[in-house]
C-alpha cells in the first residue's frame, strides 16, 4: 500500500547574513526528516518555535521546495522547483493556516474565497462552483446567508471553519494544518477539532497537524513526531509516546504542559497551605 | 483580610451602535497573598475589569461601580494623583504581549531605571544598581549584557521577564497578569508561571491572573473567578471548581480540554443547558 504523503531525509537550508564578501552563512531548519502517513490518518508534528515544525510543513504543503531529500505523494516523487505546482498537484496537498484573521482577504467576499481554488484549478463552471461553494459552506457549518459577506463580519472559529472548507474544495487527499486551533479560545477550540475530525472520516483525509499543545496532539494524532532545533527528536505511534517518552526533550515538553488533574491540583493546593502555615508561624 | 474589593463593577462603551456593556456588575476581591484566576474567553470581559481597575481603559469607556477599595482607600474617591501614586507602584500589570509592551526605541535597562527613578525614586545611580539585582532576580541570563539590549534582540520570554522585573521593581502589593503566557511555548510558559509564583510567595504579594487556559489555572490558582459575557458566572477554590463544577458554562469549558474528550469527540459549550446562560 502507498503511502499518501512520504518524506524521506528532508533538509531545508537558509541564507543568513550573506554579505557582500565572505561566505554566506546557512542555517538548516530541517535537518532531515523521514516520514510516512497512510491514507485516513494524522501525523502530528509537534514543537516550539524554532523547532523547524513550520518550515517542514511548507515543505509537506508545496509551498516550499526542500534543499535535499525526496517529498512523494501518492508514491509520486515532487520536485517544485520555481515554475508553478501542477493543478493537479496541488487539488491533492491543501493547508489550513494558524491565524484566521490573517489568511483570509479582508476585500473577497466568503463565496469568492470559497470558489477561487475551483477557478484557478479546475475548468468547473460558474453554477456548480457556486453550488459546491454553498454545499461547503453549509457542511462547515455555516449557512448560505453568509455566502456574500466579508470576513471580518465573522469570528476566529467561524473563519477557521472558512478557511478549513476552502482547503478541502477542491476534495484534496492530504491537508497540512498549522496550528489550526492555537489561536482560539477553548470551547471554540473544542468545535473545529470535532469539524476536523468530522471531515477526515467523511472524505478520507489525510492529516498532517503541526501544534505545539500536547493535549490537543493525544486527541487527534495517530503518528507523532517531536522537533527541536530542526532535529526530530522522537518519532512513534501516539499511544507509545504518550506512554513512554523516550528523549529527555519530549519528557521536557510533558512536564512542561500544564496538568488538570484533580489530584495534582489537591496535592498543589496541599503544598501551598504548608508552606503558608510555616511562614506565618512564629 | 481583602487587599482589592470591587463591587458592582460596570464598564460600558460607547460605539457608533450605541452603548455597549462589557462588564455587568462584577465583583471581584482579592486577599494579601493570594493568587486569584480570572477566566473566561474573549469577549467574556475579563481583561476589560482588570483595565478598569488599572484607569488604563479608553475615553470611550463609563466605568462605575458601588465599591473600589485597595487596602481600606477608597479608589473612586482618589484625585489623579493620589491614583497615580497606587497604579504602578502598589498595583502593577504586565500583559498578554511582552514584546509589544516595552517601547523599541528604548533599551530594556533605561525602560527598567526610568521605573525605579520615578516610581521607586531612586537615583540614577542606585537605578542601574537595582536594575541589575532585578535582572538577576526574575533569571535573565546575562543580566549586564541583557540592560543594553533593545526589546527586538530579545526572545518572547525574556522581554516577559523584563516586564515582570518592571512589575516587581516597586514592591507591588497587587500584580495584575493579563495573559502573560498565552503567546509564550509551553516549556517557556512554564518557566514563566513557577517565576511567577515563586516571586508572589517571596514577596507576600497578591496575583490577579487572567487566562482562558484552564491548565494554568491548575497549576496556578487559590481560587477562581468564571465571567462569561460580562457576567460572574461561579466563584470558587481551585479544588472544588475542578472537583465539582456547579455553572454549567464552567461544566462546558472544563469539558472542551481534550484531555475529556468521550468516544473522540469533545463536548461543546452548546451541549451544555445554553438557555442558563446569559444571552
Amino acid at each position: 500500500m502507498t503511502h499518501v504523503v512520504e518524506g524521506q531525509a528532508l533538509t531545508q537550508d537558509y541564507v543568513i547574513s550573506a554579505g557582500m564578501f565572505g561566505k554566506p552563512k546557512l542555517l538548516r531548519a530541517v535537518k532531515g526528516a523521514n516520514f510516512a502517513v497512510e491514507q485516513g490518518k494524522t501525523l502530528a508534528i509537534v514543537g516550539e518555535s524554532g523547532s523547524g515544525k513550520s518550515t517542514l510543513a511548507r515543505i509537506i504543503a508545496l509551498i516550499d521546495p526542500a534543499t535535499g531529500g525526496t517529498l512523494k505523494i501518492d508514491g509520486q516523487p515532487v520536485a517544485i522547483g520555481r515554475g508553478r505546482v501542477p493543478r493537479e498537484l496541488r487539488s491533492k496537498v491543501q493547508m489550513v493556516f494558524q491565524n484566521p484573521y490573517g489568511s483570509l482577504n479582508p476585500r473577497q467576499k466568503i463565496g469568492d474565497v470559497l470558489m477561487e481554488p475551483l477557478m484557478l484549478n479546475t475548468d468547473m463552471p460558474a453554477s456548480e462552483r457556486h453550488d459546491r461553494a454553498e454545499a461547503m459552506l453549509k457542511r462547515v457549518g455555516l449557512g448560505p446567508e453568509h455566502f456574500n459577506r466579508y470576513p471580518h463580519m465573522f469570528s476566529g472559529g467561524q473563519r477557521q471553519r472558512i478557511a478549513i472548507a476552502r482547503a478541502i474544495m477542491l476534495n484534496p487527499r492530504l491537508l497540512v494544518l498549522d496550528e489550526p486551533v492555537s489561536a482560539l479560545d477553548l470551547s471554540v477550540q473544542a468545535q473545529v477539532l470535532n469539524l476536523l475530525g468530522e471531515l477526515q472520516e467523511e472524505f478520507g483525509l489525510t492529516y498532517v497537524f503541526i501544534s505545539h499543545d500536547l493535549s490537543v496532539v493525544r486527541f487527534l494524532a495517530d503518528e507523532v513526531m517531536v522537533m527541536n532545533k530542526g532535529d526530530v527528536v522522537e518519532q512513534g505511534s501516539r499511544e507509545a509516546l504518550f506512554a513512554d517518552p523516550q528523549h529527555p526533550y519530549t519528557r521536557q515538553l510533558f512536564a512542561a504542559t500544564p496538568v488538570t488533574d484533580i489530584e495534582a491540583i489537591r496535592a498543589r493546593v496541599a503544598r501551598r497551605q504548608a508552606m503558608r502555615l510555616a511562614t506565618s508561624a512564629p | 483580610m481583602s487587599l482589592l474589593t470591587i463591587r458592582n463593577l460596570t464598564v460600558r462603551f460607547a460605539t457608533s451602535t450605541g452603548s455597549f456593556t462589557a462588564v455587568d456588575g462584577i465583583d471581584v476581591h482579592v486577599d494579601a497573598r493570594e493568587v486569584l484566576a480570572i477566566v473566561g474567553e474573549s469577549g467574556s470581559g475579563k481583561s476589560v475589569s482588570m483595565l478598569a481597575v488599572m484607569g488604563l481603559l479608553p475615553d470611550t469607556a463609563t466605568v462605575t461601580a458601588d465599591e473600589m477599595t485597595f487596602d481600606g482607600r477608597d479608589m473612586l474617591a482618589m484625585s489623579a494623583s493620589e491614583r497615580r501614586r497606587l497604579i504602578g507602584r502598589e498595583i502593577t500589570m504586565i500583559f498578554q504581549e511582552p514584546i509589544a509592551s516595552l517601547n523599541p526605541s528604548y533599551t530594556a535597562g533605561f525602560q527598567i531605571e526610568e521605573v525605579l527613578r520615578l516610581n521607586a525614586g531612586l537615583s540614577s545611580r542606585e537605578a542601574k544598581k537595582r536594575a541589575l539585582e532585578l535582572f538577576q532576580a526574575v533569571g535573565i541570563p546575562e543580566p549586564e549584557r541583557r540592560l543594553a539590549s533593545y526589546p527586538h534582540q530579545m526572545s518572547g520570554g525574556q522581554c516577559q521577564r523584563v516586564m515582570i522585573a518592571m512589575a516587581i521593581a516597586t514592591n507591588p502589593r497587587l500584580l495584575i497578569a493579563d495573559e502573560p503566557t498565552t503567546a509564550l511555548d509551553v516549556t517557556i510558559q512554564k518557566q514563566i508561571l513557577d517565576l511567577l509564583m515563586t516571586l508572589q510567595e517571596e514577596h507576600g504579594m497578591a496575583l490577579i491572573l487572567i487566562t482562558h487556559d484552564m491548565g494554568v489555572v491548575a497549576e496556578t490558582a487559590d481560587r477562581v473567578v468564571v465571567q462569561y459575557k460580562g457576567k460572574r458566572m461561579e466563584e470558587a477554590d481551585v479544588l472544588s471548581l475542578f472537583e465539582a463544577p456547579k455553572h454549567p458554562y464552567t461544566k462546558a469549558l472544563l469539558s472542551a480540554l481534550p484531555e475529556n474528550a468521550v468516544d473522540g469527540k469533545l463536548p461543546t459549550v452548546s451541549d451544555f443547558l445554553i438557555e442558563e446562560l446569559p444571552q
